[in-house]
């Protein structure tokens, strides 16, 4: 499970979270909601390991283990994935390809037997098929070309691949049609169980009712302004961030 | 291919129509003997009431300039320059520097007439009170300023703001300090001749945290007959200063080819920036290429400061020859370097021309967008560097740089160097060459456009990017230009 | 850009001792001996090519004048163990002919340069030094024709550098590749040798009407070794000359390639990379002259500089007035791994024609932080997730190669530079 604590972390000396407290306990999803610029993405990318991010204090636990010293493969590794607002082209860089030597190089350092090319694939396919993708998803290079449904879609298949134990989706319905959300929630929701966790950032409320969360929280100005079931959600639609953030200072 | 003929057509018809700035203005000009020698410069430096020390800097300026040898690698070509055969100094017969503009020689208040100097800044050169202008102008006639305006407006800011010969005497310290501290005496073979024998040029020092109240200008005309131009221009932007320098040149018609060689400094400390004008339409020679400017001109700027910024604009469209790379030595951290160009040649002209950017201070960040449109049998040249060195971690350059072709005689050719030395830097070169494309003007002219309209139309289009880096008062005229040397070509 | 002109290059550099080398030699060198006295005419009064020059800007010969290079042993034996080959093999040890190694192609007729020396009008002494130098001391190559209609397949050649003697040896073999009407080949050509060397060679192409040839390089030469390489081809109606090069090898290395499309609707591919670490020095020269209209020219170069390795793309496409229709394209890219590591490139454009498209790009930069991390997100190591990224800026360039045999060649000298990059 994750635990976060009085986290603070700032970009070029500029403070963005000013002390998270947050407790993810395993197997449940709790949401992040909360107005633009007010860190939802800094969070998501604190505790993946981006390099430009400064952690000025606090700790990010996982299973006890502190996770803001390690490198983000390690994070990876011990099973924390982060579905990217925008994910990354990589040109050249077969799907495939990728995927294989992401489970692989996870496996090895958990200590597990790698997957050789024709147990990938037959894993890869029956993923593929089960989240209603095409094939020559693989074959394409990684995000190159790809609509932003199709890359958000990538995420999904690359999560449903990994086996993540704490997914983090930051923003993940930002530009997706109805059509997309429903797939993208349908692969989160395959995942739960007593194992998978999961923190959904987003801004609007209407992912939630795909991706139903056990707890939301509200984030303004770097700090958890609210915590509470998932009716908050449906508060928040009704009245705004302003009016929340205003009430929380 | 119909449409390609008429297009050439058009071209010829225009490059028929003349020059229109070929005039010639008559007044008693001061002349000195031909040939350049220490006792020429002697002469210069005495005519100019100048220190001692100057006049031992044009001499070691002179004594590198004989070691030298005219470079070579640019894409021109010329008959050999008989550098004995021209004057190196003209002065209207008048004492130097009119206490008012009513001395000004009315001949000279109508060439600017001619020149379209726009009528805001006419009214100012001819003392109409009020006329509301925020352009200053300082207007150099062949080698000596004759007028200057607003300079009460300026030294109220603390802006200097006179001729070079001027700040020799007034503020020899500053000069001192400055010139030749961006553009070394020996620099190249042309840069060396204008330190030897420079005769006029403007000078702008603006102080500590000042805003330039107004736009700068300066309209260089080269008149005299065989008289070499050696303008020498000194721009300095203190801490957190600003001015923004227009500089626009026409010349009339002449048989003979004319030198000029010109060199341009520009200084800018911490957060300051300097934005550089120029739209050159010298005399472009004959539709058979004889006669007009050999323009051969070293302008550069040194960012020494964080987070300071030069940026340089152009638009060339005359000369018979123009040879000019304006370019940004970038020491300051998160100093930024700006080239915009717009590069027209016709007839015979012939361009080589571009910029440098050397990226020394870390996050520098530079841009080059230059326009190549190359008509008639005329050579149009791209030729930049980039420089990335070891320091200059986080370093930024975009560069890019599109030829159009219009006929089937004219050169159109890019020759970009990229050196980097530093892994964090990142520079993207993108380079483009093709002519009009028919569908683009037959979609214009099924609108109802004609030829010519519809030329003009892209042409201008493929150089809005540059065009809007232009200030107001210099756009206008940019456009009119354009149209004017590709009216022949273009339309 | 050299601001201050210069006085015009004041003496030769480097002719001294391979002057001495023909005066030796000249008697018994193959060959019309007019030619040779010709070229070593030229040589004299240029010599090596210097930094002056502006071809030359970048990669300075300066070491390869200060070395005494002697002529290679006639008889040598060389351990090195080549792969079975997968069909025919030209081997050559030190620029000489080994036929005891050699399976003789079926498609092509091949005779040695030492037995049909001539001196071909492409390769001009006069208008380079390196073809002049060449040209005076060239003792074998391989002839290769292809006769119309024919194809001929895969075709090794294989240039061992045997080096192991107390002196520096150069050679300077001289090939000639001929393809005739709708002929066909790939033309692999593989280069490696230890010890320190001068390998100069000079190849020249004829690609006639139809015909398409493939020139894989392969250059993995001694860590110590000096090539430069210079190719010229033409390319008659129709035909294409597809080239790729790969620089893995040698201390200092200019692969200098110039092709002429002077027949109409002609291709010609320039593709490259150079993959260099420790204080090698890669230069690729191209220039593309296009003579004739409908041709296209196409051509992704990449550079990968490790340590203080410096790394030069010089490319030119050339336009005449003739060449309407002309469309030409040219990607040039360079990663920096090292803070020390430097490229220097010069994407040039010369354009006589009106009615043309062409375009060049280049890049600089380093890794693309934002992959790194995606990739590391994933859980891949940081060490692998670099060399996937290397990777794939590579195979845009390496997938144009075409012929598997060449490309798992190509493949397989890159997989080994990556072992001993992360060993």
């Amino acid at each position: 499970m994750l635990r976060i604590e009085n986290l603070t972390a700032s970009i070029a000396d500029k403070p963005i979270l000013k002390g998270i407290d947050l407790e993810v306990p395993q197997g449940e999803v709790h949401a992040i909601m909360g107005p633009n610029g007010s860190g939802k993405s800094t969070l998501s990318y604190v505790l993946a390991g981006r390099e430009d991010y400064e952690v000025t204090g606090g700790s990010a636990t996982f299973d006890g283990r502190e996770l803001l010293g390690m490198e983000p493969e390690e994070r990876a590794a011990l099973g924390v994935f982060l579905a990217f607002q925008y994910p990354v082209e990589l040109p050249g860089v077969g799907n495939a390809n990728f995927l294989r030597t992401a489970l692989n190089a996870q496996r090895r350092a958990r200590g597990e037997a790698e997957l050789d090319a024709v147990q990938f694939l037959k894993m890869a396919r029956a993923e593929l098929k089960r989240l209603a993708m095409p094939d020559d998803m693989l074959k394409r290079n990684v995000n190159v070309g790809f609509s932003g449904g199709e890359k958000k879609r990538n995420e999904v298949l690359q999560m449903a691949i990994l086996r993540p134990r704490l997914a983090i989706l930051d923003e993940t319905d930002s530009g997706l049609d109805i059509d997309a959300l429903k797939i993208v929630a349908e692969g989160v929701n395959a995942l739960r169980g007593p194992d998978f966790s999961a923190l959904v950032i987003t801004h609007y409320q209407r992912l939630l009712e795909h991706i139903v969360p056990d707890r939301v929280h509200v984030l303004a100005g770097g700090r958890i302004v609210r915590s509470g079931g998932p009716e908050l959600a449906h508060e928040l639609e009704a009245r705004g961030y302003a009016d929340m953030a205003a009430e929380a200072a | 291919m119909a449409a390609d003929t008429e297009t050439i057509d058009t071209v010829n018809a225009v490059t028929g129509s003349g020059y229109k700035y070929g005039f010639e203005t008559v007044l008693e000009m001061d002349l000195a003997p031909k040939g350049l020698s220490p006792d020429i410069i002697r002469l210069i430096s005495e005519r100019k009431q100048e220190p001692a020390w100057m006049l031992e800097w044009r001499l070691a300026a002179y004594e590198a300039w004989l070691k030298m040898r005219e470079p070579e690698w640019a894409f021109v070509h010329h008959a050999p320059i008989d550098y004995q055969d021209l004057h190196y100094y003209a002065a209207p017969k008048k004492k130097t520097g009119p206490a008012s503009l009513d001395e000004v020689d009315p001949e000279l208040l109508k060439t600017y007439e001619k020149l379209g100097i726009p009528l805001k800044e006419r009214a100012i050169l001819a003392g109409v009170e009020g006329a509301g202008s925020n352009v200053a102008v300082d207007a150099v006639f062949d080698s000596v300023s004759v007028a200057t305006t607003f300079r009460e407006t300026l030294s109220k800011a603390g802006v200097i703001f006179c001729p070079i010969s001027e700040a020799v005497r007034e503020h020899p310290d500053l000069v001192k300090q400055y010139l030749g501290s961006v553009v070394p005496v020996a620099d190249n073979y042309f840069a060396a001749l204008n330190s030897a024998v420079f005769t006029d040029g403007s000078f702008v020092f603006v102080p500590k945290g000042v805003r330039c109240p107004m736009e700068l200008s300066t309209y260089f005309r080269i008149n005299a007959r065989n008289t070499g131009q050696f303008e020498r221009t000194l721009i300095v932007c203190e801490d957190n200063a600003h001015v923004s320098y227009l500089e626009g040149c026409t010349a009339p018609m002449r048989d003979e080819n004319q030198l000029h060689a010109a060199v341009v400094e520009l200084v800018a400390l911490e957060g300051a920036s300097i934005k550089y004008s120029t739209v050159q339409n010298w005399y472009p020679g004959d539709a058979e290429g004889r006669g007009g400017i050999y323009n051969f001109v070293t302008k550069r700027g040194a960012c020494r400061g964080a987070r300071s910024r030069i940026s340089w604009t152009q638009v060339e469209t005359g000369s018979a020859i123009t040879w000019k790379y304006p370019s940004c030595v970038l020491e300051g951290d998160e100093s930024v370097g700006e080239f915009y160009s717009v590069a027209v040649t016709n007839n015979h002209q012939q361009a080589d021309t571009g910029t440098k950017m050397i990226h020394l201070g870390r996050n520098t960040r530079s841009t080059i967008v230059s326009k190549g449109i190359s008509a008639g049998h005329s050579s149009n040249t791209y030729r930049g560097l980039v420089r990335i060195l070891p320091r200059a971690a986080g370093a930024r350059n975009h560069t890019q740089c599109d030829s159009l072709l219009i006929g089937h005689d004219c050169a159109a050719h890019t020759v970009p160097y990229i050196e980097s030395r530093n892994p964090s830097a990142k520079v993207e070169h993108e380079a483009t060459t093709s002519k009009i494309a028919e569908d683009q003007l037959f979609y214009c002219r099924s609108r109802g456009l004609s030829q010519e309209d519809a030329v003009g139309l892209i042409v201008n289009g493929f150089c809005k990017e540059v065009l809007n880096e232009l200030p107001m008062e210099f756009a206008v005229e940019a456009q009119k230009l354009l149209a004017v040397s590709l009216e022949g070509s273009v339309g | 850009m050299n601001d201050i002109a210069q006085a015009r290059a004041p003496a030769a550099i480097g002719a001294e001792g391979f002057l001495a080398r023909y005066a030796g030699l000249r008697a018994r060198l193959p060959g019309d001996e007019t030619r040779r006295d010709a070229a070593a005419e030229s040589f004299r009064a240029r010599g090596l090519p210097t930094r002056r020059d502006e071809a030359w800007k970048y990669t300075d010969l300066r070491p390869v004048a200060a070395l005494a290079f002697h002529e290679p042993l006639l008889a040598t034996d060389t351990d090195f163990k080549l792969p079975p080959a997968p069909g025919a093999r030209l081997v050559f040890v030190d620029g000489r002919f080994r036929e005891d190694a050699s399976r003789l192609p079926d498609g092509a007729a091949f005779t040695p340069f030492a037995r049909a020396p001539r001196f071909d009008a492409l390769a001009r002494p006069e208008a380079h030094p390196l073809v002049a130098l060449n040209t005076m001391l060239a003792e074998d190559g391989a002839v290769l024709t292809v006769p119309d209609g024919v194809d001929a397949g895969l075709v090794e050649l294989v240039s061992i550098g045997a080096g192991g003697t107390r002196h520096p040896a150069a050679f300077h073999p001289r090939h000639a590749i001929r393809l005739g009407r709708g002929a066909q080949m790939t033309l692999l050509e593989t280069l490696i040798g230890e010890g320190v060397y001068l390998h100069n060679p000079v190849m020249s192409v004829m690609v006639a009407e139809g015909a398409a040839l493939a020139h894989v390089r392969l250059q993995n030469e001694s860590q110590a070794a000096f090539h430069l390489a210079t190719v010229y081809a033409g390319i008659a109606e129709g035909g294409t000359y597809d080239g790729f090069t790969l620089n893995l090898g040698a201390r200092l290395c200019r692969t200098e390639i110039h092709t002429r499309l002077h027949g109409p609707g002609g291709a010609a591919h320039l593709n490259a990379a150079q993959v260099l670490r420790g204080v090698q020095h890669g230069d690729v020269t191209t220039v593309v002259a296009h003579d004739a209209p409908n041709c296209a020219s196409r051509q992704t170069v990449k550079n990968v500089l490790d340590g203080r390795a410096r790394g030069v793309f010089q490319g030119r496409i050339e336009v005449a007035q003739a060449a309407q229709k002309t469309d030409g394209y040219q990607m040039n890219q360079a990663l920096l791994l090292s803070p020390d590591a430097e490229v220097d490139s010069k994407p040039e454009l010369r354009i006589f024609a009106d009615d043309v498209k062409c375009s060049h790009g280049a890049t600089v930069g380093a890794l693309d932080p934002d992959q790194l991390f995606y990739l590391r997100t994933r859980g891949v190591p940081e060490i692998e997730a670099r060399a996937m990224l290397v990777r794939a800026f590579l195979d845009e360039a390496l997938t144009l190669v075409s012929h598997p045999a060449a490309r798992a060649a190509l493949d397989g000298a890159l997989s080994a530079w990556w072992e001993q990059e992360t060993a």
